[in-house]
């Protein structure tokens, strides 16, 4: 095992945490009704708060602290998946799709780290299994809802187009364990498709990244 | 009761249900009160929203979140006493994004700096809060019963607020001019923000029984609680008349400019138009999903 | 729709009205319940109703056409009674006392 392999193994997921949840606070206030708008905001701070635990835990290890692991790297250590850097607002079908393939896949993920050597690992991956229990019950209602609404074939134009992004989350050896859960929820097979892989970082994400850092930047090393 | 009797009801401390009998002039005049204060929630979002993005800490990104999706349910709670007085969400929010409703002023001004994110959350707030405490005394009930919960809700924001701009101003010569600058900017919104000093006989808003409070009452109020608290930070206020008298304790100031209020209120605000766009175009984008999610039976 | 939110704010407490929310259905309206009354944990526990099955029970509460006081406190008056009781008592238990027994002759006797 490397010196770093708490961090190797959880920072992928931290900064997938950290961007969905930067890019679901998108939405604060102009979800497309209030109530909505309400609960979304709190997956969101929900995934802002699993990238802060994450964060946290990989920082120890590292020398450094969570807010330095999240704000200060520059765009080409950031190990996101292009998923999640997406920019979808104010596509609300595009929204629920990755909603609903992000937590499918997360699931997977998550309870694998549930198995970690590492007791801190697992015990924080417990933690998140929790929470996300949650998420994945909104995502589903969603995912449903549009799937026996008048707007079915938009939603589903949308997992289509998101259907090689969300294979990108997962590493090879959990992706058939994704496909299986895709196809049986949606009642068919899942197309065949090449992941887009992790590694490379999509258009949507410099920009990202300025804004995200902007504030960070403009006083270097001063508390906020 | 006839609208005599019923004034003096309201003012005696009478209470008024969704289905009570009510006078059309009380029922519009608190219709178009409480409109007001949901479309303020939620054109304040706007503001704030950018910098949850741009947060430059996770904590503060949560903060942030939280208090946003707040004043986003508070917008929830006041619109669905408005829709039980009348008039339904949807056309509220047709009317506001028309241009057709108000909302406060402050949240038609735009934002610059993270000293902004600071001041809002500290001064901006506690003008409303002002305000909102003395609406618990409303004599429409569903409305008093709100605004418990969005009271409580608000004191967590001051905090936030306060500690935003506590970090700054104990932190690099660069921050504590980024909180100076915005609050020479909102200064003059924030003394403008009670309305100007019309007396309580004449306000039918009192009369009724809606409002309680007189607007300069309030704003004595805000000043009273907030300049010690801006002084003792080494702060200055960019109005050279502001000082409190010895005599009777009442606060002097320089006259707010209350045609540039009525203008600004009106639509006219520097972000005014930038932000009904917004609100507009995301509203037009999401139209399917509320026929197809909230219209269509489940 | 909409639906009305009861809540629970400490254990053992009534339930009370919260507010009202949109939903499409119960689904949804759970999730929204939660969000609206539970996020800051300041709920213990939460009921909710369609708007439509909550039914406002109109006027008068009471027919008060003939007196019914025999239902109410003030439709008793004991006062009067209860000094003339006493003071039976008190006298009996004189003359108990003078026989050797009742309240004050076992006291008299420890």
């Amino acid at each position: 095992m490397s010196d770093n392999s708490v961090a190797e193994e959880i920072l992928e997921l931290a900064d997938d945490e950290l961007l969905i949840g930067w890019r679901d606070s998108e939405w604060t206030g102009i979800a497309p009704f209030l109530e909505e708008d309400v609960a979304f905001s709190s997956i969101a701070q929900g995934e802002i708060g699993h990238a802060r635990a994450l964060y946290e835990l990989a920082a120890r290890e590292l020398g450094t602290d969570a807010d330095a692991l999240a704000f200060d790297r520059e765009p080409g250590e950031y190990r996101s998946s292009p998923l999640v850097e997406l920019q979808l607002v104010p596509d609300w079908a595009r929204t629920i799709a990755r909603h609903w393939l992000y937590e499918t896949a997360d699931a997977i993920r998550v309870a694998a780290l549930k198995e970690s050597s590492s007791p801190e690992v697992a015990g924080l991956a417990a933690k998140i299994e929790r929470e996300e229990a949650y998420h994945r019950m909104h995502a589903d209602m969603w995912a449903e809802r549009l799937r026996e609404s008048s707007e079915r074939e938009r939603f589903e134009a949308a997992v289509a187009e998101l259907w090689p992004y969300s294979l990108g989350i997962l590493p090879d050896s959990q992706r058939d364990e994704f496909r299986a859960k895709v196809c049986e929820t949606l009642g068919r097979s899942t197309p065949a498709a090449d992941p887009i892989e992790r590694g490379g970082h999509t258009d949507d994400f410099l920009p990202l990244w300025e804004e995200m850092t902007s504030v960070r930047r403009s006083v270097a090393g001063a508390s906020w | 009761m006839n609208e005599t009797e019923f004034q003096a009801y309201v003012q005696d401390g009478g209470h008024v249900e969704t289905g009570d009998p009510m006078p059309e002039a009380y029922r519009k005049a608190l219709i178009k009160f409480i409109e007001m204060h949901g479309n303020s929630e939620l054109m304040g979002v706007l503001p704030e929203r950018e910098w949850i993005l741009r947060a430059p800490t996770l904590q503060r990104k949560l903060a942030l979140t939280s208090k946003v999706q707040d004043e986003v349910g508070h917008a929830q709670l006041i619109y669905r006493v408005v829709e039980d007085l009348g008039k339904p969400r949807d056309a509220c929010l047709d009317d506001l994004v028309a241009g057709k409703t108000k909302f406060h002023n402050v949240f038609h001004y735009p934002t610059k700096t993270w000293g902004d994110v600071g001041v809002i959350a500290w001064l901006v707030d506690a003008a409303a809060i002002i305000s909102q405490k003395a609406l618990l005394k409303c004599s429409y009930a569903p409305y008093a019963r709100i605004m418990k919960k969005i009271c409580w809700e608000e004191s967590f924001h001051i905090l936030h607020g306060r500690d935003v701009v506590l970090t700054m101003m104990t932190g690099t010569e660069e921050q504590r001019e980024l909180v100076q600058e915005a609050l020479d900017r909102w200064w003059g919104p924030l003394m403008q923000f009670h309305g100007n000093p019309i007396q309580a006989d004449d306000d039918p808003m009192y009369l009724w029984r809606i409002k309680s409070q007189a607007n300069e009452d309030a704003r004595q109020q805000f000043l009273d609680g907030y300049v010690p608290q801006v002084w003792e930070l080494g702060l200055t206020v960019p109005d050279p008349k502001l000082r409190k008298r010895e005599e009777d304790g009442v606060w002097e100031y320089t006259e707010p400019d209350w045609d540039e209020l009525k203008h600004v209120v009106t639509g006219h605000g520097p972000a005014t138009e930038r932000r009904l766009g917004f609100r507009r175009m995301s509203r037009e984008e999401t139209a399917w999903v509320r026929r197809a999610v909230l219209a269509e039976a489940a | 729709m909409i639906w009305e939110v009861f809540r629970q704010e400490r254990e053992g407490q009534p339930f009370q009205h919260g507010g009202s929310l949109e939903a499409p259905n119960l689904e949804f309206a759970e999730a929204y319940a939660r969000e609206f009354y539970g996020r800051r944990n300041e709920s213990v526990a939460l009921w909710i109703v369609p708007r439509d099955a909550v039914r406002e029970v109109g006027e008068p509460y009471v027919a008060d056409v003939f007196d019914r006081d025999y239902r109410r406190v003030d439709g008793y008056s004991i006062k009067v009674k209860l000094k003339e009781a006493r003071e039976i008592a008190a006298k009996s238990a004189g003359a108990l006392s003078a026989e050797g027994s009742g309240p004050d002759a076992r006291a008299g006797a420890e």
